[in-house]
């Protein structure tokens, strides 16, 4: 290591401190706000220290906003967002790496124009799909067949509506590609010689060695799921489908009503901890599937 | 045990050529080696004999059965590759036994045969670790043993030997050996090493730019290369070469200032021909100055049993090998004699060797009147 | 795609890719198509089939001052979010990478924020920075009306940024924090050799050699600004667009636009000119990358 002085080194304390105070002090006053009581929380100055009434403001926080309902929600869409990435991915990128095919270029494109359509520029005709799911395939046949078929299939309210149009993912794929092209050549022509078929490979080599990438991808893409906020507003109308971020809405003090933020605040909390957990206890993999998916 | 034909194999990739038409037959049992500098296209036809490679043109048949579209697993082949390949999430026994859990035999069967296959190549204790907490040597045995539980007919090494070092080289080779007299599959070894070729082969083929150069047993090939790379390419160090012409008037050709005697009989069919002589560094014999051709010492390699003179000839890189005793330095003048016994005679347009079919070798005698051919 | 690709079967990569094509055709491109086809057609009042009119759409939307409003905020918030988020990143790594003790704690910490989702963050900041309570009530009580994000449009914009800076500071920290750790410690010591001091260095070896990082940064963080998901989120839960337009961002104006005034053409046309821009950086990223290459 390179010479210290204690100046630097005070100095470089400071600017530590200074990000602490501005990415972890809302952390603390989200907190202590969320332990106080009504009059504490509208106090002028606004105190720091955390107060003993946490678990009452929760308590009403999630009978307000129907917490239970919504955190069971919003688990299952997270968690079926992230197993169908982490799946759906690795199989799209098993059939561009591996196979000796003209089309695992079109899949590539495919795949990689999707990042150019973000949700919210083609957030109406999805919407329109998703409420009538066979309306391309109607179509479709009407326009080279002539025969109207009614088959529907509405998606709305229902768990698959959250997740289905979600579940395609770009970054997942290329995270898998990119791992895939490490692999040296030998290990699949190794299996090949052992007699495995592409499949067997596939499930005895690849998915076993790619662990790590899965563990990656899982946590980033749990945060995703659980944080969809423009999606499931859309989608759900049924309260026994709302998820977290439909009821933050709930949470917040009505207009001209009591300004019980303590009692938001440790509804936000809440909201807040799943992917807080996720992030703080799985941080090597969160921070591994982040640089490794904007390659 | 099979036996290996390969006919008029062709191999191009777009447009690029790598194979021009092999021809090849191995017989059951043989421990072949096919040697050549990088992108030769030797790995490459180890890997269309493995099934790796499609073929381009022409057929390979294993057994009297033609391969080309059957599917790797389906040619009784085993391969050792040279990064070895090991499945990184399996335990040796799991690496080992791979082969034969996707061929469905029972667990039982299995596990004990891997314990078979492991004794053999001395990993007994070593069956339940990963790859990557074996040293290099290893990992070469796990990969040996993936090939050797399957009782293939045909043995396929690419380069395995190249990632370990020098002395560990030497002990794996003897091993592969060792193992070849045991199980006498057919065996296909593919290698840049010039030592592990010659150590190891049956049979060698020597390959060049797509291709096959020469085919024979080590020592003929090292004794009667058939070309001028084959000649440059074997042996170490490196034979010398030089650019000439047979003299008109006698059985000579010019080098270094000085007349060098060829064999009479060649000289009489070679007359006023372009010609390259080669004769190899431990062939060349110092001489009294004055006789000979003279050369300026460059430096001297010290091997411990001889020392190598590099020295300059006519502007030109000479090597010689002399015995311990000799004490020479840079910038002393030494003379050599070529014994007209020892020189290779090349075909300067082709390349290829120049001799006399009855007597190679052998002393001169013009009364025999030889045939000149050229050796293909 | 150099990749020595090994199996032949014609319809097992169909089979595997088939589940994620199927689902991008369903919720990507026919929508995308749809949005083409609104952009340049014009549903009549009174039902009946879409008509084509040209370039109406767009010369409606750009007619509209509105729209430049939003162009103009949108702008404002990535810049703004995006330079804030990288000075930020970039101080904090740069101290990080001091690597004295305790800074593996604080590296740890950094990163939190970036977790929460934008509207939970926005719904938390609207009382941290609320004008009656919380942090800025105080200063409120010194210089009346100082700050009020519910009254001011560019308080509320400023309101949006800084949350937008919040949850994006730890990611870029983690990218700089990774670069900085790449750069060769035999440099920073050649320098230190030299001379120079901490600050020195940091200017004159640290910076230069993280620029790719903070290029790739630039990118990310503007494409983030302008089309993020959590930018529509943190604008919805926060201000709803306003005051007064104040907030409203293109992403925000379209979603609003198409479901609120139900003014599908003008949405689309307005898609349209954002996906442009989404090709712009994306393609400025791809160039970029392939010149990382070759700097290592």
């Amino acid at each position: 290591m390179i010479q210290r002085t204690p100046f630097a080194d005070t100095f470089t304390y400071v600017l530590m401190a200074l990000g602490f105070v501005l990415l972890i002090g809302p952390f603390i006053v989200i907190l202590a706000g969320a332990s106080q009581t009504l009059q504490q929380v509208n106090s002028v100055p606004f105190r720091f220290v955390p107060q003993d009434h946490l678990l009452e403001n929760a308590a009403a926080a999630w009978s307000r906003a129907s917490l239970g309902t919504a955190m069971m929600n919003s688990l299952i869409m997270a968690s079926l967002v992230t197993v169908g990435k982490v799946a759906l991915s690795a199989c799209t990128a098993f059939a561009i790496v591996f196979f000796r095919t003209p089309l695992k270029h079109f899949f590539f494109w495919m795949v990689f124009i999707t990042l150019m359509l973000p949700l919210e520029v083609r957030v109406v005709p999805t919407y329109a799909v998703a409420a009538d799911l066979f309306q391309p395939f109607r179509l479709l046949i009407a326009a080279l067949t002539g025969i109207e078929v009614s088959v529907e299939w509405n998606l709305l309210n229902s768990y698959a509506g959250l997740t289905l149009p979600l579940i395609a993912t770009a970054t997942g794929t290329f995270l898998y590609r990119q791992f895939f092209m490490t692999l040296p050549d030998e290990l699949a022509e190794a299996a090949r010689m052992d007699g495995s078929g592409p499949a067997r490979f596939f499930f005895d080599m690849l998915l076993p060695l790619s662990r790590t990438n899965m563990l990656a991808l899982t946590t980033i893409m749990f945060v995703y799921g659980w944080n969809q906020y423009l999606w499931p507003l859309l989608m759900i109308t049924d309260p026994a489908y709302k998820t977290t971020m439909m009821s933050l809405v709930a949470l917040l003090p009505s207009e001209n009503g009591t300004p019980d933020w303590n009692v938001t605040l440790a509804g936000s909390l809440i909201i807040m901890a799943p992917p807080l957990i996720v992030v703080a206890v799985l941080q090597r993999w969160f921070i591994r599937g982040l640089v490794a998916t904007e390659k | 045990m099979a036996d290996i034909d390969i006919r008029a194999v062709h191999k191009s990739y777009g447009k690029t050529k790598t194979l021009h038409g092999v021809d090849l037959s191995f017989a059951s049992g043989e421990f072949v080696v096919i040697l050549g500098p990088s992108g030769c296209g030797k790995s490459t036809l180890l890997r269309m004999i493995a099934g790796l490679e499609e073929i381009t043109a022409g057929e390979i048949a294993i057994n009297g059965r033609i391969v080309n579209t059957l599917e790797p697993r389906e040619r009784g082949c085993a391969m050792v590759f040279q990064n070895y390949a090991l499945y990184p999430h399996m335990t040796v026994a799991g690496n080992i036994g791979y082969a034969l859990k996707v061929a469905g035999v029972p667990k039982a069967e299995r596990d004990r045969r891997i314990e078979e296959t492991a004794k053999i190549v001395g990993l007994s204790d070593y069956l339940t670790r990963r790859p990557a907490a074996l040293s290099g040597g290893q990992r070469q045995r796990v990969a040996m043993a993936r090939a050797i539980i399957r009782e293939p007919k045909v043995f396929l090494f690419d380069e395995p030997l190249s990632n370990l070092d020098a002395k560990l080289r030497v002990t794996m080779r003897a091993e592969i050996r060792k193992l070849h007299q045991r199980l006498s599959a057919t065996s296909v070894f593919v290698t840049h090493d010039q030592v592990e070729a010659m150590t190891l082969a049956d049979k060698l083929v020597v390959m060049n730019k797509g291709h096959v150069e020469q085919v024979g047993q080590p020592l003929d090939i090292y004794h009667r290369p058939a070309s001028v790379f084959v000649a440059s390419f074997i042996g170490s160090p490196a034979m010398n070469l030089f650019e000439t012409r047979v003299e008109t008037g006698a059985a000579t050709v010019r080098f270094g200032g000085a007349q060098v005697p060829i064999d009479g009989a060649l000289a009489a069919q070679l007359r006023g021909k372009d010609i390259i002589v080669g004769i190899r560094p431990e062939q060349c014999v110092v001489v009294q100055p004055g006789n000979g051709v003279s050369a300026k010492v460059d430096f001297v390699e010290e091997l411990g049993s001889g020392r190598v003179v590099h020295a300059e000839i006519d502007g030109q890189p000479f090597a010689a090998v002399i015995g311990e005793e000799m004490r020479v330095r840079p910038g002393d003048r030494i003379s050599l004699e070529l014994p007209p016994s020892q020189l290779h005679v090349f075909d300067r347009d082709s390349g290829r060797r120049i001799e006399f079919e009855a007597v190679p070798r052998a002393p001169q005698n013009a009364a025999e009147a030889p045939v000149l051919a050229i050796v293909e | 795609m150099d990749k020595r690709a090994v199996f032949k079967s014609w319809w097992l990569p169909i089979l595997f890719a088939l589940p994620q094509i199927a689902l991008i055709l369903l919720f990507f491109y026919w929508p995308a198509v749809a949005v083409m086809r609104w952009a340049f057609t014009l549903e009549p009042p009174f039902g009946g089939a879409a008509e084509f009119v040209g370039w109406a759409n767009f010369q409606d939307v750009f007619a509209d001052p509105f729209y430049w409003n939003s162009v103009g905020v949108s702008l404002i918030f990535a810049f703004c979010g995006t330079a804030s988020t990288i000075v930020v990143g970039l101080v904090l790594a740069l101290a990080v990478d001091r690597q004295l003790p305790g800074s593996g704690l604080f590296r740890f910490l950094y990163i939190l924020p970036y977790a929460i989702a934008g509207p939970a963050a926005g719904m938390a900041f609207r009382f941290i920075l609320s004008p009656e309570r919380g942090l800025m009530a105080s200063v409120n009580a010194v210089f009346p009306d100082f700050w009020n994000p519910a009254k001011y449009g560019s308080h509320a914009l400023v309101l949006v940024i800084v949350i937008f800076a919040w949850k994006w500071a730890g990611y870029t920290f983690i990218f700089l924090l990774a670069g900085l750790q790449s750069v060769p410690r035999a440099l920073t010591e050649a320098a230190a050799m030299d001379g120079a001091g901490p600050i020195r260095r940091a200017v004159d070896i640290q910076i230069p050699m993280l620029a790719p990082t903070l290029f790739f940064l630039l990118v990310i963080m503007m494409t983030e600004g302008f089309v993020g998901a959590d930018t529509f989120g943190i604008v919805h839960h926060t201000t709803g667009g306003g005051p007064n337009h104040g907030t409203e961002v293109m992403v925000f104006r379209i979603v609003d636009e198409a479901f609120k005034g139900l003014n599908y053409s003008g949405a689309s046309a307005q898609s349209i000119v954002l996906i442009g821009l989404i090709m712009v950086f994306t393609f400025i990223q791809f160039r970029f990358i392939e010149k990382r290459v070759h700097y290592k």
